[in-house]
């Protein structure tokens, strides 16, 4: 067979410039896509694009509505980011999300009358233990009988928004609103303070807390150390005797339960009443982000930033017409010129001209070793 | 109980299980050639609004269905572009698919919102079978669709199980190495499989705006591509156990919405999480039982197929 | 018998890949209804050989001859339809189908209609002909290692295979499964196929074979008919060295038996027995090899040892303390080392740091543990400390493992299980691709840990090295050890017997 042919050779080692480039390059072409659909929707892409940005960025108001959107993306970005982190793939942060919620909801309900001091660190600690919870059942199963926690921890999800739905119009429904599937409005005291004139709670500063305490494991302990291990060399970790199945469900239960603190924070610092819309699928939003970010605790931040921002950007957009889904068509945008970049990092594709054979027989994609290696 | 109650809740089943058991076919095939589809929710999404848009455009709702169809195929070929040629991770491929489909069918349809169809799929009575006592009105008084998937269960049963097609599909599944070295095409077949099992998902996006509830509402699937996924993997991956699991999954849905008239105490929402849980438990079950009777998970689901050099 | 006239003919075949000339100048040839077997040791050019036959490589230079006419195969499809088949030493089936699916597995010419019933007959009529008795319709995945090796045979015919090419059959036979074997293969024979047997097990070879071909180092180095040769013969041909008697060493006398295993047994990962009933005892300040050619249960051997594989039955004791069974960490704790083989997925983390890999075995304890967190100052310098005292060259404690040459990396591997002078030490093929120098100093370590009184078991396919630094040579064959020799008094001839299984029972 005679023409050029196309081979595939998987790096050695990624390429740096590949991997410093393509995730700004992704940007670029994203925003480029975007302005296509939106031309071919008869909108003006330049004024949407800076519609978007200043209402993200172009007034003090305006940032402090995008940190308030980082809060619950940051958090269960860092959930998912710790579950990652040791291969161990936690999809059920959206579930563990309402969780937490429901059980911060049910120390406010119950106990109305704590005063602030008491209220929100139980609300909060419950919080963290709903979610805890809520990851336990997928952690066992994986841990103790190798079961794919992909499945297990999607599946909860919309129990649990189920469960929520439940119980916002049955149980603890709000007599008040009649038939709207809201809880009553929690009592102040279960209120996260907020900075004055704006809707930036402390969330915010649970956040950076998290995200710190996060990297100090990760980097600086013992256990980080077995994380580290067990996430990118399990054999090796076997070898040397780590106990995996011991941190498979450790890794999992508390990466439940910060999603569970993301579900408080958005429940105690935004909504202030337990409601089926709680979450603007923070859970699934933090994959991507928690993978954009490479696991990276500061990268983390930054990418929570910039979906907050194109969330915020793509709900003020919708006064000049262009609906707020064009935030979420970026979003993907982004990441799908990403997940093509990546690939370029990780393999080489050649064209070559190949030296003339005998037999016309196919050819096989990936060269045998002899013919490359002749050539190499 | 009312016998009419009864029939017509049954019925209603149906109706319930027909998108689970279109989208739920198709994955089960991308499925067994080893290749999972997280996206599904979004493509569902996507046929919903081509469907409805291509059906207010031309007044046909047998247009609208191929519409959904295409679309639907489209977007797996994405997938598959993602996922078997760039090898990039399923998870975060599928994912991003859906928060794609979820957005941009939002986007697309905010025009849509409100219209009434001007077409859809009615209720066709088949001469004879509908006239049977309970299962002519359970079975055979639905629309076009519905009988479609009566047909497309068998079919692909047969089509996995009984050609060489379907043999190679579930060898890439099972052993891709394998099938590799005895001369099948991995990358190819696996292409087929998920874009045939994407245009079915389309479709069954297309029946939720076209037949079931004929208006076009922001996310309507509700859900329905997560319960297909975990539908699949009930099903053991199996045709006609997945259609046994749309209809209790779907019975599930509309005993959910008819508790009331029933005198079931079961709040809705309980009802409509066993469909979930059910998938968990089914899926230790197989996984602690390894491979029974090819019952099992395929080998090699989930994991991108490179050839081997050595 | 006169030599019939060939079916398939390899001529002055030629072929080499980066840094080794795997077949030099190699003559080959099978004739119809013959059985003509391949000896060699590993990496004699054997697998090369036959993967030109077979299709899968390309000859440098020479030309391959099918009835006479010169072919090419570009591709292994390319040599089955041209009646070439390959039972490959691993299996080529997907478990959860029947025997009759996987027949039908890129089948060309065939319909789109999948009649297994057509099939199945077909099957039979093959089965009856050869007497290789398979179920057509059983699940592969419940066949034993035979049955499945008899539906991998029938695949090649059902394609119209006239040369069966076998790869090492009989390493995952039981005895009785050989037998059946050859039975079936000399009613292929007797019905006109040609069989090329590959080998490494001299007694199977002089009963099934009608020619013997030898590869040494790429070349025929010998060829004869099983009446004609022994068993002697051919081992010295396979071997072949002359030694001029191992380096001059310091002989110190060496202690009391601190490794002591009885009776050991373990199974495979595909679940027949590798492990026959192991006896061993290594002293303290000896260095005992373990010679055998690869496949007889060495790794499920040092696997075991290290508590990373179940005992079946059997003890394994070191300075008296019992060892079976129990945790890699308490193994390890109890002074019993292990480098393992698969250096870069077991022994290290390959993308993992440098110190990391190196402080896996105490991490936990101070200094380089304060509290739950780890001293990364302590960390990195000890990391830095090993790397300086064990020479290992491109190493930065927090640069990845990956990063380092293969024989820098079994450096560090050695030096992170040297460190704590270990009482004992399982060393499985430790100088493995490496290159002279790194093989030196790998030699230069073992070396200096026997001198300190370490038990040392020295795992190898590297009958030279075995020879340079065993005190003891011991050989294992099928699960067994077969024989124990002092080094003084070694000779290859001898080895070579033992290692293909001569005086085996």
């Amino acid at each position: 067979m005679s023409g050029l042919q196309l081979r595939l050779e998987r790096r050695p080692a990624p390429s740096s410039l590949a991997l410093a480039l393509v995730p700004a390059l992704a940007l670029v072409l994203a925003l480029l896509l975007g302005a296509l659909v939106l031309l071919a929707t008869r909108h003006d892409p330049v004024a949407a694009y800076s519609a978007m940005f200043s209402g993200a960025f172009g007034s003090w108001y305006a940032v402090s509505e995008t940190l308030v959107k980082v809060i619950p993306l940051l958090l269960a970005s860092l959930a998912v980011l710790l579950g990652f982190r040791m291969s161990v793939w936690n999809i059920g942060a959206e579930g563990q999300l309402y969780a937490g919620a429901i059980a911060a909801s049910w120390v406010a309900l119950t106990f109305p009358d704590l005063p602030a001091s008491v209220m929100l660190p139980a609300a909060l600690l419950a919080g963290f233990v709903g979610g805890c919870l809520w990851a336990l059942p997928p952690a066992a199963l994986r841990a103790f009988l190798g079961v794919n926690e992909i499945i297990t921890t999607l599946m909860l999800n919309y129990v649990a928004i189920l469960f929520t739905g439940y119980l916002v119009t049955g149980p603890w429904r709000d007599p008040a609103t009649g038939n709207f599937p809201y809880s009553p409005r929690f009592p102040d005291a279960a209120e996260l303070p907020a900075i004055p004139g704006t809707r930036v709670h402390l969330g915010l500063p649970l956040g950076l807390v998290v995200a710190g305490l996060l990297a100090l494991v990760l980097d600086r302990t013992r256990w980080g150390y077995q994380l580290r291990v067990i996430g990118r060399a399990p054999s090796f970790a076997r070898y040397a005797g780590l106990d995996l199945a011991r941190n498979i469900l450790l890794v999992l239960v508390l990466s439940g339960g910060i999603a569970g603190l993301a579900g408080v924070a958005e429940l105690l610092g935004i909504t202030h009443r337990l409601q089926l819309n709680l979450s603007s699928s923070y859970g699934y939003t933090a994959i991507v982000i928690a993978w954009l970010a490479r696991l990276n605790v500061a990268a983390t931040l930054v990418v929570s930033l910039l979906f907050a921002a194109l969330l915020v950007g793509g709900f003020s957009i919708q006064t000049s017409g262009v609906p707020a889904a064009l935030a979420t068509i970026l979003q993907a945008s982004i990441l799908f010129f990403i997940l093509a970049g990546s690939f370029l990092s990780r393999y080489r594709v050649r064209l070559r001209r190949p030296a003339p054979r005998p037999s016309a027989a196919t050819q096989p994609l990936l060269v045998p070793p002899g013919e490359g290696a002749a050539e190499r | 109980m009312d016998t009419q109650l009864v029939i017509d809740i049954l019925a209603a089943v149906v109706v319930a299980a027909t998108p689970l058991l279109l989208a739920g076919l198709g994955e089960l095939v991308a499925e067994r050639s080893g290749v999972i589809n997280l996206g599904l929710e979004g493509i569902m999404l996507m046929g919903a609004i081509a469907g409805f848009a291509a059906m207010s455009a031309t007044g046909s709702a047998p247009v609208g269905a191929l519409a959904g169809l295409a679309v639907g195929a489209l977007l797996g070929l994405f997938h598959s572009l993602f996922t078997i040629t760039l090898r990039a991770d399923q998870i975060v491929a599928g994912l991003t698919l859906t928060i794609l489909g979820t957005g941009l069918s939002a986007y697309l349809g905010k025009p849509l919102i409100g219209v009434p169809a001007a077409a859809t799929f009615t209720r066709a009575p088949l001469p004879l079978l509908s006239d049977l006592p309970v299962l002519g009105p359970v079975l055979f008084q639905q629309n076009a669709l519905v009988y479609l998937t009566y047909l497309l269960v068998p079919a692909v049963a047969f089509l996995l199980q009984r050609t060489r097609w379907g043999l190679h599909v579930r060898a890439i599944g099972e052993n891709p190495a394998a099938a590799d070295s005895l001369g099948v095409g991995v990358q190819s077949w696996r292409y087929a499989a998920v874009t045939v099992g994407a245009a079915l998902a389309g479709l069954a996006g297309a029946y939720l705006s076209l037949a079931y509830s004929t208006f076009w509402i922001e996310n309507m699937t509700a859900g329905r591509g997560w319960v297909a996924l975990g539908l699949v993997i009930f099903a053991g991956w199996n045709p006609f156990r997945l259609a046994l699991g749309a209809l209790l999954f779907g019975g599930l849905e509309a005993l959910g919405f008819n508790a009331q008239a029933l005198g079931v105490g079961i709040p809705s929402q309980f009802l409509r999480m066993l469909p979930y849980l059910l998938t968990i438990v089914v899926l230790a079950i197989i996984t602690v039982h390894g491979r029974q009777r090819g019952a099992g998970v395929p080998a090699a689901l989930g994991l991108p197929y490179e050839r081997e050099t050595s | 018998m006169t030599t019939p006239a060939p079916f398939v003919q390899l001529r002055g075949i030629c072929k080499s890949f980066p840094g080794v000339l795997a077949n030099d100048r190699v003559d080959f040839a099978v004739a119809a209804g013959e059985i003509h077997a391949l000896l060699g040791e590993n990496g004699a050019g054997k697998s090369t050989l036959m993967g030109i036959l077979s299709g899968r490589y390309q000859p440098d230079a020479g030309e391959i001859l099918l009835d006479g006419r010169p072919v090419s195969f570009g591709s292994p499809g390319d040599a089955i339809s041209h009646g070439i088949g390959m039972v490959h030493q691993h299996f080529r089936l997907v478990e959860s189908f029947t025997v009759v699916e996987n027949l039908a597995i890129g089948l060309h010419g065939a319909s789109w209609l999948l009649d297994a019933q057509v099939i199945a007959t077909q099957v039979e009529q093959l089965a009856a002909r050869y007497g290789l008795r398979v179920h057509p319709r059983a699940r592969v995945g419940a066949l034993s290692v035979g049955e499945r090796q008899r539906v991998e045979i029938l695949r090649a015919l059902f394609r119209g295979a006239r040369v069966l090419i076998l790869d090492e059959p009989t390493a995952v036979l039981t005895p009785q499964e050989t037998r059946a074997l050859f039975a079936t293969l000399r009613q292929l024979a007797a019905q006109g196929a040609g069989i090329v047997f590959i080998s490494h097990k001299l007694g199977e070879v002089l009963a099934i074979a009608d020619r013997i071909t030898v590869l040494r180092a790429g070349r025929v180095v010998a060829q004869a008919r099983p009446g004609e040769t022994t068993q002697a013969e051919l081992a010295r041909a396979m071997v072949g060295r002359e030694l001029g008697g191992p380096p001059p060493r310091q002989r110190t006398p060496p202690g009391p038996p601190r490794l002591v295993v009885e009776g050991l047994r373990a199974r495979h990962d595909a679940g027949y027995e590798a492990l026959r009933g192991i006896d061993l005892e290594v002293r303290a300040g000896e260095m005992l090899g373990l010679a055998g050619v690869a496949g007889n249960g060495q790794r499920e051997l040092a696997e075991t040892l290290a508590g990373l594989r179940p005992a079946s039955a059997g003890r394994v004791r070191l300075d008296g303390h019992d060892l079976t069974n129990r945790s890699p960490r308490a193994i390890h704790a109890a002074g019993l080392a292990y480098v393992p083989e698969d250096r870069l997925e077991t022994g290290l983390g390959p993308d993992l740091a440098v110190a990391d890999n190196l402080i896996v075995r105490d991490y936990h304890r101070p200094p380089l543990a304060r509290g739950p967190f780890l001293d990364r100052r302590a960390v990195t310098e000890r990391a830095a400390r090993i790397i300086r005292a064990f020479d290992v060259r491109g190493a930065r404690p927090w640069l990845p493992v990956r990063a380092l040459s293969g024989g820098n990396a079994q450096k560090l591997l050695l030096a992170r299980e040297l460190e704590r002078r270990p009482l004992a030490l399982v060393a499985a093929q430790p100088t493995r691709g490496l290159d002279v120098a790194a093989t030196e100093a790998v030699h230069r370590l073992l070396l200096e840990q026997r001198q300190a009184g370490a038990a040392i078991l020295l795992i190898s396919e590297d009958l030279d090295e075995l020879l340079a630094l065993s005190d003891r040579l011991a050989v294992i064959y099928e699960g067994r050890i077969i024989g124990v020799l002092d080094n003084e008094a070694l000779d290859p001839d001898t080895i070579g017997l033992l290692m293909a299984g001569a005086g085996a029972a």
